[in-house]
């Protein structure tokens, strides 16, 4: 199928400010968006700049404004999007150069929010014993791969850069309704603040924007549940 | 800029993190050219051996043994005892530290089958890897990032790592370029830990990442480090169509057979213990004997992974990415259509030679690089000998990664800093130069893709002289054209096709010694089956290649060294049979 691609470029070294470039290529209704941007850096514009790895969805390097939507360019296969398809960076992230944002700020907000296990008995020889009704409590966000997506979607992020956004609260989700953690208060007292959970106003582009299938958004009111009744234990 | 820290790593994957974590307290610093939790082996899916006997009988013997089988008699006999008795206390060190396994009903770390893996020295098939539902190694990669920031590790992201360092006759630093502003970098340290990963894109299909091109074996090689067993390299039975993307052996462990274009479930033919439990390299040549004589599907170069028979909530519970893999990318629905499959490149068994702490061995009289260290995939300890057997390869990472660290945080002890050679920087910085000026018109893109085919085509499955001549004489012209690459991007900024054609070089460094050892050994063991020499010869050669490279482009020398063996029957060399 023949494509025309238009893609958001900008080049700090050059440009005073982005530019729309359109590209027409020839690809495979199975291709993957990934496979067009690599044809076209290949053949066309080796200039042309994004971040991939994996190239099938697992390492959440290729998150981008596919058609509108924040999709991983891995996981859209030509067939689905069309004849036409726009490209932009993340909105919400400082542009680096075409595609690639900076996620600095991002992972700092991770990291803020303490996501790890905080357990501070003595391990036992073997495992620590969990149920497996325990370890389904917490399944969901564990398949968070941070690519951004879901941040980058959000119009609260849009209007204050400072929040700590849904990704950052999928994983204290991970951690807080996990029952060998001991650190859940310490993680609802931080995503009490004014920056924390309540910035969240349920618009569920989150959970839309998830290439992992995360229900975003109902994570959130959990935790939301759980600072105002302070009940980390049940549903 | 210059950077001093007591210790760099290189590689933020699981040796590189496992490494991190063993250090708190330690000057440390982790350079990583992806974020860390890009890192490939997020991408790893079935599981981690260790024999916990959570729900059947289990012995690390049991493992060791299987290990050395596996690896088709190519295994250092002590390494593996190490691997498999170390294994146990790694995967409860990851329990505790967060990674959420899935659980029996009595709250232990869940367990299933996986390929080579067997009870009482290969008698059937024992539950023995420890999983999390086909994502252990996103799990085990997320679990570890998540320690190094309890530990306050200083990570340098997006830094794409050039040289290598040695003074005094000790490693002493790594030259790095930030990618987002092109400077370079000095890393001044005590110990260096490479833990870079592989070189699975010299394949067109393959299961790897992008990022996967062989940085730390060709920095390392071009300082005069051999890389050792290169030409082992795994196929992977079971990656997608075209595509190459890897669907877990978990898939089989669980119950998925292997099915022909005649309807016929065939591994029971070859393999009548193991079925389509077999090892990986034998599985992969009963699909490419299959394929042909003209058993693929439509006559054509793939077959099926059947999972219909396992039933709609089994599959969802226990294999949910990658059944989602196959519909995204073949539009098939695995409840109820066969997968069609073929072998993807995988894993290198072969790289960076090390002894059991992770110190690199430069000689085949075990001579270590003092303050050199490499873990992961990216070394050769050797535990997986010609074949690595599934989930080794996370349990080489977290065994190998963590007694690196160990050894390094004792090293830095006892030994201070040896001062930078003069001009450290040289090197990179004309690596460099010579990619931002040069006008010879080649490109980057039609040299790699032209590795791909060729390595797809003659340096596969199945190898012969002929084939192996005419890819090394590929090999030798795409070498000469590389010289004459130029960029069309000359910015400084986030310069991706700078990095691209920086990577094909390490690519085509491990592609040489991958291809001159396949071609020298004139024997089949293992992954490297010569259709020329089809049977193992182990009174010639039980024993590892070092390839060294030689001062002049396409010269490559040979040396070997042996195998060790340990003094037990169970584990002396023999026909391998399932």
């Amino acid at each position: 199928m023949k494509l025309l691609v238009r893609i958001k470029r900008y080049d700090p070294e050059k440009d005073s400010k982005p530019y729309w470039a359109q590209y027409g290529v020839e690809a495979d209704p199975i291709d993957r968006l990934l496979d067009v941007l690599n044809t076209i850096k290949w053949t066309q514009e080796g200039s042309l700049t994004y971040r991939r790895s994996c190239a099938h969805g697992v390492c959440g390097s290729d998150a981008m404004r596919i058609n509108g939507r924040n999709r991983l360019a891995c996981k859209v296969l030509m067939r689905d999007v069309g004849e036409k398809v726009t490209i932009e960076p993340m909105l919400g992230f400082p542009v680096i150069k075409d595609l690639v944002v900076d996620l600095d700020p991002f992972f700092d907000k991770y990291v803020a929010i303490k996501p790890y296990l905080i357990n501070d008995d003595p391990p036992p020889a073997t495992e620590r014993l969990q149920s497996p009704a325990e370890r389904a409590r917490f399944d969901e966000g564990t398949k968070c791969i941070l690519c951004g997506a879901c941040t980058g979607s959000c119009p609260s992020i849009w209007g204050n850069p400072d929040w700590v956004g849904p990704a950052s609260i999928v994983n204290a989700h991970r951690f807080i309704f996990d029952s060998r953690d001991q650190g859940a208060a310490e993680r609802l007292a931080i995503l009490g603040q004014s920056d924390g959970v309540w910035r969240c106003r349920t618009i569920f582009n989150c959970a839309d924007a998830c290439p992992r299938g995360i229900p975003v958004t109902d994570l959130i009111e959990q935790v939301k549940r759980a600072i105002a009744f302070g009940d980390t234990k049940t549903e | 800029m210059y950077h001093k820290f007591d210790v760099i790593i290189i590689g933020a994957g699981g040796a590189g993190l496992m490494g991190a974590i063993q250090l708190s307290g330690s000057s440390v610093a982790v350079l990583s050219k992806v974020y860390p939790t890009r890192s490939h082996t997020g991408a790893a899916q079935g599981g981690v051996a260790a024999a916990l006997g959570n729900l059947e009988e289990d012995h690390w013997k049991w493992h060791m043994y299987d290990t050395v089988k596996g690896g088709d008699y190519l295994v250092d006999q002590p390494a593996a005892e190490i691997l498999a008795r170390d294994a146990i206390d790694a995967v409860y060190e990851l329990e505790h530290r967060g990674l959420p396994f899935n659980r029996t009903k009595d709250g232990r770390i869940d367990q299933r089958r996986f390929g080579g893996h067997t009870r009482n020295y290969g008698e059937a098939p024992v539950r023995r890897a420890c999983y999390a539902a086909d994502r252990t190694g996103h799990m085990m990669l997320q679990t570890m990032y998540q320690n190094a920031i309890k530990n306050q590790v200083r990570f340098f992201n997006e830094y794409l790592v050039l040289d290598l360092l040695f003074n005094e006759g000790r490693a002493c630093g790594v030259v790095a370029m930030e990618i987002r502003t092109g400077e370079v970098s000095t890393f001044h340290a005590k110990a260096i830990l490479f833990a870079t990963g592989g070189y699975g894109r010299a394949w067109r299909v393959t299961s790897n990442a992008f990022a996967c091109m062989g940085d730390g074996m060709a920095i390392a090689y071009r300082r005069g480090i051999p890389l050792e067993d290169m030409e082992m390299y795994q196929f992977h039975p079971t990656g997608l169509y075209r595509v190459g993307v890897l669907l877990s052996e978990a898939a089989r462990g669980e119950g998925g057979k292997l099915l022909n274009g005649k309807g016929e479930y065939f591994m029971e033919r070859y393999m009548p213990t193991l079925k389509d439990l077999a090892p990986r390299d034998i599985v992969s040549r009963c699909i490419i004997q299959e394929i042909k004589e003209g058993r693929g599907v439509d006559g054509k170069d793939y077959v099926y992974l059947d999972l219909t028979h396992l039933g709609a909530e089994f599959i969802n519970e226990k294999l949910p990415d990658i059944t989602d893999f196959a519909r995204n990318y073949l539009g098939v629905e695995p409840i109820t259509e066969p997968i069609p499959i073929q072998p993807t490149a995988h894993y290198a068994m072969g790289g960076i030679p090390t002894d059991v702490d992770g110190r690199v061995v430069i000689d085949p009289q075990w001579t270590p690089m003092p303050g050199f260290y490499a873990a992961g995939e990216c070394a050769c300890v050797s535990v997986h000998g010609a074949n690595r057997l599934g989930t080794n390869s996370l349990v080489d990472l977290i065994v190998f990664g963590r007694r690196a660290g160990r050894h390094i945080a004792k090293f830095i002890a006892e030994n201070d800093h040896v001062p930078l050679p003069a001009e450290p920087e040289s090197f990179a910085r004309e690596l460099l130069d010579h990619l931002y000026t040069s006008t010879g018109g080649e490109s980057a893109a039609p040299i790699r893709s032209t590795l791909q085919n060729e390595m797809d085509a003659r340096v596969f499955v199945e190898r012969d002289e002929r084939g192996l001549r005419h890819a090394l004489d590929t090999l030798d012209g795409l070498q000469d054209a590389y010289k004459n690459v130029q960029l069309q991007d000359k910015g400084k900024t986030f310069n991706t096709e700078l990095v691209e054609t920086i990577e094909l070089g390490f690519l085509l460094d491990c592609s040489e010694a991958t291809i001159h050892g396949a071609l020298a050994r004139t024997e089949s063991r293992g992954a490297h089956y010569r259709t020329d020499y089809q049977q193992r010869d182990d009174a010639n050669w039980l024993k590892h290649t070092l390839a060294y490279k030689g001062a002049k482009t396409h010269d490559v020398r040979l040396d070997y060294k042996d195998v060790i063996l340990i003094d037990d029957p169970i584990f002396k060399p023999k026909e391998r049979k399932y």
